[in-house]
């Protein structure tokens, strides 16, 4: 695996792309790698197209600018995908990953041309399985567990399951369902 | 041993303020430091500190106040950004002035109008005659370590003034990074117990504080004010030392990347400097001899140190993340280069302002820069030393 890993994620406001990408950078510290995880803040409302970055390294990260080159771009939301070109830079020996309930072929179409791998995730069967509701920040976050490989399976499920006691510490009726999110969704992605 | 973590800046530097334990916190709310006096209010709440925090109208009020607990002989910090820091403007000179070693955590971000929530260091140039010493945090390890460090520095009795920590707004104090914490005890250790000399609370010893100080003596007072800044040179480089000892992790006025054989090298502060990095380490792989030095401690600037280290060099950038509207250059610039003319060090330097208003820094924009420095090296030829990096058009 190569040294630095730059992902960029891009969701709409209100569907956890940045809290996903906090979840991924707490993942792969605790798997004892340096990691960066922050949001490009713009004018933030509910629905407007957003971008959040991880940058993943067994050396310190320096680096502090936004990322124009990514190895991986997760795509929380296919409505984006008329709206933003989620590919740009993206490096053609790298992957994209969209939550999508199309085919790669009719996606390949919408991508300007990237050469690159093309992982899809249907994110919403997957949340509304488990979770009942409609939250595609989880099973995105397996997603591109599973199509990086900055760890295991084991180690993001072990990892996760103490990361979601505290975060949903006040809600832990939501534990179960969003570790089954995460297995199902390693499962689901394509 | 430390303990490793990872923390956004603005999360460091609340942990190192619950580490510190102050007497009093006086803070307003305004982005994108907002979450410091947050954190900082639900360590109260949890009684994990004792700290009387005052929860104000205003950031003229939370300076107000941090001088009241100051001169009543307690130890006090703030935390503020950009317009919040303009409205302190008339208590931050009375705080220094006053000679209060009031700690405050300043999160760099672009001083209105036309409004703008993101980083540049408007607000902290803006206050830079103001007789605060003022450190700067490559990341949120150093604004942490920084914090650690700042009263110590603050309350020598050689110094006796305000210290401000200043980190990037959204690019540190927001983006989550591995950081190494010091235990808890090991910090109550280091600050210590702030004993003042002189306070409005000690009824062995009646003094006035902040009266009339007309022509006979606010002179002399000033003068005392500048001999403190001075001072305050060598005990940040002894209280580094100490926090080196504590920790391993070296703290000079300011450091030198790759600058001992460089042939060109960039002069900045903050975050920036850690991008610039990641470029020198670049350039070096391809045998261009690059080289970087980061400013630290910004105030007392550190003139003479500064121009030493870059005496070698056939070309340097300073970069400006705030512009002084002066037709000449930035701050930074005009100090390094002051510095170099009064201690005859020549070498063609050229001024970059860039990064306003949060106009992201990228890697390639300091490769350019190198790449002009690289000509003026081999030209000697400076031309417009007032530039852009990053502008459009």
């Amino acid at each position: 695996m190569q040294d630095l890993i730059e992902i960029r994620w891009h969701g709409r406001g209100g569907q956890g792309a940045k809290t996903a990408s906090l979840l991924l950078a707490d993942a792969a510290f605790n798997t004892g790698k340096y990691i960066q995880g922050f949001p490009e803040y713009g004018p933030e409302r509910m629905g407007a197209p957003i971008t959040a970055y991880n940058r993943i390294s067994s050396n310190p990260i320096t680096i502090h600018s936004n990322i124009y080159e990514p190895d991986y771009v997760v795509v929380v939301d296919d409505t984006l995908l008329q709206a933003v070109d989620v590919t740009a830079g993206l490096k053609p020996t790298g992957a994209i990953v969209i939550n999508t309930t199309k085919d790669k072929e009719t996606i390949s179409k919408m991508l300007n041309g990237y050469t690159g791998k093309i992982y899809t995730i249907d994110a919403r069967k997957v949340s509304m399985e488990t979770l009942g509701k409609y939250f595609p920040n989880t099973p995105m976050l397996a997603a591109i567990v599973k199509v990086s490989g900055i760890m295991t399976d084991e180690e993001l499920l072990n990892d996760m399951k103490g990361s979601f006691k505290h975060k949903f510490a006040k809600k832990p009726e939501v534990i179960e369902g969003n570790m089954k999110a995460l297995e199902l969704a390693l499962k689901s992605v394509q | 041993m430390s303990i490793r973590e990872r923390l956004s800046g603005n999360e460091a530097a609340a942990i190192a303020m619950k580490q510190i334990n102050p007497d009093v916190v006086a803070a307003f709310p305004i982005t994108p430091s907002t979450e410091i006096p947050q954190y900082f209010s639900t360590f109260v709440s949890n009684g994990v500190v004792d700290t009387e925090f005052v929860a104000v109208e205003s950031e003229h009020s939370a300076m107000s106040a941090c001088v009241g607990a100051e001169a009543a002989g307690s130890r006090a910090m703030t935390a503020t950004s950009a317009n919040g820091l303009s409205y302190m403007w008339e208590m931050i000179y009375i705080a220094s002035s006053m000679r209060l070693p009031i700690v405050m955590s300043l999160v760099n971000r672009a001083v209105s109008g036309p409004i703008n929530i993101h980083n540049d260091h408007s607000d902290a140039m803006g206050v830079r005659d103001a007789g605060w010493v003022m450190l700067f945090s490559e990341n949120n390890q150093e604004a942490y370590d920084n914090l650690v460090m700042a009263h110590r520095i603050a309350e020598n009795e050689k110094v006796l003034l305000p210290l401000m920590v200043c980190q990037d707004g959204f690019i540190t104090s927001h983006s989550i990074e591995n950081i190494e914490l010091i235990e808890d005890d090991k910090v109550k250790e280091f600050v210590g117990k702030y004993n003042p000399k002189h306070y409005l609370l000690n009824d062995k010893e009646k003094i006035a504080m902040g009266p009339l100080d007309l022509q006979p003596y606010l002179f002399e007072h000033k003068r005392q004010q500048a001999q403190a800044m001075a001072n305050a040179k060598d005990v940040i480089l002894e209280v580094s030392k100490d926090f080196e000892k504590m920790t391993g992790r070296k703290y000079g006025l300011f450091e030198e990347y790759k600058l001992e054989d460089a042939e060109i090298a960039i002069v900045c502060m903050n975050s920036t400097a850690g991008t610039t990095k990641y470029v020198v380490d670049e350039l070096r792989n391809k045998g261009i001899k690059a080289g970087l030095l980061k400013i630290r401690v910004f105030r007392p600037f550190p003139a003479k140190e500064i121009a030493e280290a870059l005496s070698g060099l056939k070309a340097i950038a300073v970069l400006d993340k705030s512009d002084s509207l002066n037709a000449v250059g930035g701050p930074l610039f005009t100090d390094v280069t002051s510095a170099m003319y009064v201690n005859k060090v020549i070498v063609p330097t050229v001024n970059y302002i860039y990064g306003i208003g949060g106009r992201d820094t990228k890697a390639d924009d300091i490769e350019k820069v190198y790449m002009d420095l690289q000509k003026i090296a081999e030209t000697g030829n400076v031309d417009n030393p007032y530039r852009y990096m990053g502008l459009r058009g």
